[in-house]
């Protein structure tokens, strides 16, 4: 057989291969080729095949067959053969295969080989590719190279140390006497591998972290020793002695400064010289500052060091060079939690960085500028995101957006300049907005009860043009069928009225309802809009039910649904249409993730839900809720709770499903999580009519009695839901005059909800002659003792009054 | 921690390859493949380091060769761009014209691997 040919003209005929399949074709000969040398078990050229096949290997074709192989190259005596035999077991060999088993002892005895090389290559193969059982026969090995005064071989055994700890942490004591002196070394190859190795034990034992720490003297004079050194040839890069391990020792540094102020103040003055002494043109200067930044950040320095710090990053992001751009902006982000006020210095540069070309900087500028939005410098941190969401790429629109929401909530100056953002970002990226932010937004609005003409006003004017952005579609469905009637009455007081009939807005729902881009939901929206909008509108009545049944024999189930209800509704039940289509209440946020929290305040124990009922003159709505409420409490159905969205069909169905139904659509169809505690505590207050529950004989308390106003608690607890107690609330009034606009707020610790429901009246008539009563549900599924703070303000003899109080003596068995 | 380092054509061929860590060889092609692709539709004014799965690309072109590193969290990536610059110089000493694909650099591949 011909000898087999060199690597470098294998090369060259893969290389003149024009396709793939030329390439497979002639790699698959030259495998068969080598399969057979291998078989002849020829020595002399084992060593080339080997060559070949590692190359064939990386270049993506299996070469599994050559394994024991390379263990025979490994075993022989030749220095070319173990070469390319390491080489093999490193690439094609890992603890995954039981033949590297084998290997074993031949490490072994290379590693106590005469020659340093054989005795390097050892080392390198169990440093890459060693697994534990090797890991543990041969770690003593490793420890005596790891002594020797040959620093060829310290180097090397030091970075396989390395390895073997990561592989068997136990072994991790073994290594430490041999690191006292690692750090004596004049040569930066050892001193660079054994900063890594000790970086790595730090990292992984606390234990050795406390143990090293009196190590830090020794690296700031290392340290020292590199930066003022002179010119040194053999560690220059572009005029800086060796930067990598200066690097690698700031790295270390930070490990160990840590939570410490003993390590963390003897390298406050290195710190403070390496900053200001590097030299910036290049990019290694850079390098090393940026190293610098990181440790000051992480570490315990003093404030004065932190500002530079935080200076450097400023220059950073002034620098034309984009890498640098990149590393400030993420420095920045991490440090601004820690810093906010020294990173608000940067903000009009961070802000500039968003009209960057670059995607991974806009990503960037665009979370840290989130992070650096403030009460003060909304209005034009919110004007440049909105461009930058004008402009941006898709990728970036729903972070942005979720964003903007946010910060909105959390800083928005007044109401109608929140209302003005939302609809900017539905409408300019009115499809990438979440799905959870629907709702969200529909309870914004709902809770600006004075900007409702002003909302729904520019929903409508928004969605007149274009349909197509679902969200928003959503979102103005669901105002226009609240709020129609403020819509066609042309009452807003922001803007200027726009004329609008009652047709046109029927057009436009009907346009959504039929048009293919609408999805399935925002059909649903746009039916139960139309819907409501028969007890809001005078003169479309005919038309709405026309509407509503044509779609009862619609193909999309949930459409069909819903219209064979509505149709119900108009049919059988009419007299209910009017109470059961009124306008939402104030729907309160409930404790769950995402905005909601944000307006909590921390601290489990303090009483964080303060809940208030708007003023009764805006509670004519809510006045007709209370008469549902007796509409159901009269009727003699028994109450059945459903726990999930009632799924069949409910043609002239129950009276509960119906309503079951309908408010469950009232609020968005999502059905997002915050929803999802609302219903059955909703319904629970709605088909638990209050004359049902078992009077449980709980004794009422006095709350409140001071200056002549006497609030008393009566007590009862609901049957079917054990946590919920409802407490009624008796305000009357002792003294010669009238108390006029009273208002009844309370407040309870976090892990308690509460529900007010509308009192009976805001004037406690004088002399004891009348009294207000209002409802409070309060649920309580962990069953903590109840404890209540309540507010109350109104109107005495001409002046405000306003007191504060906790009630702390509810009985027990009314909580527990 | 550097994951793997990758030269590769403009084309798209791996000139070099070498993973730190376990990689199905089907996986390696693949990835290969979306690393330069990444790379290539980088223009002259965008930063070097790309944000990929959960791994940052540091790379550095060289007339028609890519040379990628892949990295993770704890790497200050200035630094292994520049280790990059010093691993091209260093190629650049020992056989002389690196930058050109020439075969010089491959088929000394054994003494590459003293570089490992």
């Amino acid at each position: 057989m011909p000898a087999p040919i060199r690597l470098r003209e294998l090369i060259r005929t893969i290389r003149t291969a024009r396709t793939q399949a030329e390439e497979r074709e002639m790699i698959q000969k030259e495998c068969a080729a080598i399969r057979s040398s291998f078989r002849e078990e020829d020595n002399t050229y084992r060593c080339r095949n080997v060559a070949k096949l590692l190359y064939m290997h990386m270049l993506g074709y299996p070469a599994h067959f050559g394994q024991l192989e390379c263990l025979k190259l490994i075993a022989s005596q030749k220095f070319t053969d173990k070469r390319i035999g390491y080489l093999g077991a490193m690439l094609l060999l890992d603890e995954r295969q039981d033949v590297h088993l084998l290997m074993t002892n031949c490490i072994k005895n290379d590693l106590n080989h005469s020659t340093q090389y054989v005795q390097g290559l050892a080392l390198c193969t169990l440093g890459c590719m060693g697994s534990s059982e090797m890991c543990r026969d041969l770690a003593g090995e490793v420890e005596k190279l790891l002594k020797t005064s040959n620093s060829y071989l310290r180097k090397k055994a030091a970075l396989c140390a390395v390895h073997v700890i990561r592989k068997v942490p136990e072994l991790m004591e073994m290594f430490l006497p041999a690191t006292k002196n690692l750090l004596n070394e004049k040569n930066h190859g050892v001193l660079h591998t054994s900063v890594v190795l000790l970086t790595e034990m730090c990292e992984r034992s606390p234990d050795m972290l406390a143990h090293f720490r009196k190590l830090v003297p020794q690296l700031v004079r290392i340290l020292k020793n590199l930066i003022m050194s002179g010119y040194s040839p053999e560690h220059d890069v572009s005029g800086i002695s060796d930067p990598f391990l200066q690097v690698r020792i700031l790295r270390l540094l930070r490990i160990l400064g840590r939570n410490d102020d003993d390590s963390s103040e003897a390298m406050n003055d290195i710190l403070a010289q390496v900053a200001t002494n590097t030299e910036t043109s290049k990019n290694v200067g850079n390098a090393i500052l940026y190293e610098t930044v990181l440790t000051i950040m992480d570490i315990k320095s003093e404030s004065g060091l932190r500002v530079l710090a935080i200076n450097i990053l400023g220059r950073f992001l002034l620098n034309n060079d984009k890498n640098i751009r990149y590393v400030a902006l993420t420095s920045l982000l991490k440090t601004v939690q820690t810093d906010h006020n020294a990173v608000q210095r940067h903000r009009s540069t961070i802000v500039d960085c968003l009209k960057d070309l670059d995607v991974s900087i806009k990503r960037r500028a665009m979370e840290l500028s989130f992070a650096l939005v403030n009460g003060n410098n909304v209005r034009g941190m919110m004007k440049e995101l909105l461009y930058f969401l004008d402009s941006c790429e898709p990728e970036f629109k729903a972070d942005c957006a979720s964003g903007i929401f946010l910060a909105a909530e959390k800083y928005a100056p007044s109401k109608r300049w929140h209302i003005d953002t939302i609809m900017r970002v539905l409408t300019t990226a009115g499809s990438y907005v979440r799905d959870d932010a629907v709702p969200n937004l529909i309870q914004l609005i709902t809770n600006s009860v004075e900007m409702h003409a002003y909302t729904v006003q520019r929903l409508y004017k928004a969605i007149l043009g274009d349909y197509s952005q679902q969200p928003l579609v959503q979102v103005a469905s669901w105002c226009i069928g609240e709020y129609g009637d403020l819509l066609v009455s042309g009452q807003c007081e922001e803007e200027e009225p726009i004329q609008v009939t009652e047709d046109e807005v029927l057009d436009i729902l009907e346009s959504v309802l039929i048009s293919n881009m609408s999805a399935s939901v925002t059909r649903g929206y746009a039916l139960t809009a139309i819907m409501k909008l028969s007890t809001r509108f005078t003169c479309t009545v005919n038309r709405i039910k026309k509407v509503v049944s044509i779609y009862g024999s619609s193909i999309d189930v949930e459409l069909q649904q819903r219209a064979v209800e509505y149709n119900a509704l108009f049919k059988k039940y009419d007299h209910m249409r009017p109470a059961l289509l009124e306008r939402m209440p104030v729907m309160e946020k409930v404790t769950t993730n995402g905005p909601a929290e944000i307006v909590q305040t921390n601290g489990e124990t303090e009483t964080a839900v303060l809940e208030t009922k708007p003023p009764p003159s805006g509670l004519q709505p809510a006045n007709q809720a209370n008469d549902l409420l007796d509409l159901l409490g009269g009727s003699d159905i028994t109450p059945v709770i459903p726990t999930a969205p009632p799924s069949k069909p409910a043609s002239g169905g129950e009276l509960l499903d119906l309503l079951g139904d309908l408010n469950l659509t009232g609020s968005p169809v999502a059905a997002p999580a915050p929803q999802i505690a609302q219903p059955p505590f909703l319904l629970d207050g709605l088909t638990q009519p209050l004359f049902n529950d078992i009077a449980a004989g709980i004794p009422s308390i006095t709350a409140y009695n001071k200056n002549g106003l006497k609030i008393e608690f009566t007590f009862e607890r609901s049957n079917t839901n054990p946590s919920v107690t409802v407490i009624t609330i008796q305000a009357s009034n002792s003294t010669e005059l009238d108390m006029t606009d009273f208002v009844f707020q309370a407040a309870v610790p976090k892990t308690f909800q509460l529900q007010l429901l509308s009192p009976s009246s805001s004037v406690i008539p004088a002399f004891n002659s009348g009294t207000i009563t209002q409802v409070i549900k309060v649920l309580n599924p962990q069953k903590q003792q109840l404890r209540m703070r309540i507010k109350l303000t109104y109107n005495h003899k001409g002046s405000a009054m306003q007191d504060l109080a906790e009630v702390n003596n509810f009985p027990p068995q009314s909580w527990q | 921690m550097i994951k793997f380092f990758l030269m590769v054509n403009k084309q798209g061929q791996t000139r070099l390859s070498r993973y730190y860590e376990h990689v199905e060889i089907n996986k390696r092609t693949m990835l290969e493949a979306e690393v330069i692709k990444n790379c290539l539709s980088r223009s002259k004014d965008e930063c070097s380091f790309i944000e990929y799965k959960d791994f940052k690309l540091v790379y550095r072109q060289y007339a028609a060769l890519f040379i990628v590193v892949g990295i993770d969290q704890t790497e200050n990536e200035m630094a292994v761009y520049e280790l990059i610059h010093n691993f091209v110089e260093v190629l650049d000493k020992y056989f002389s014209r690196v930058v050109s694909e020439t075969l010089n650099l491959l088929c000394n591949i054994f003494s590459l691997s003293k570089l490992w």
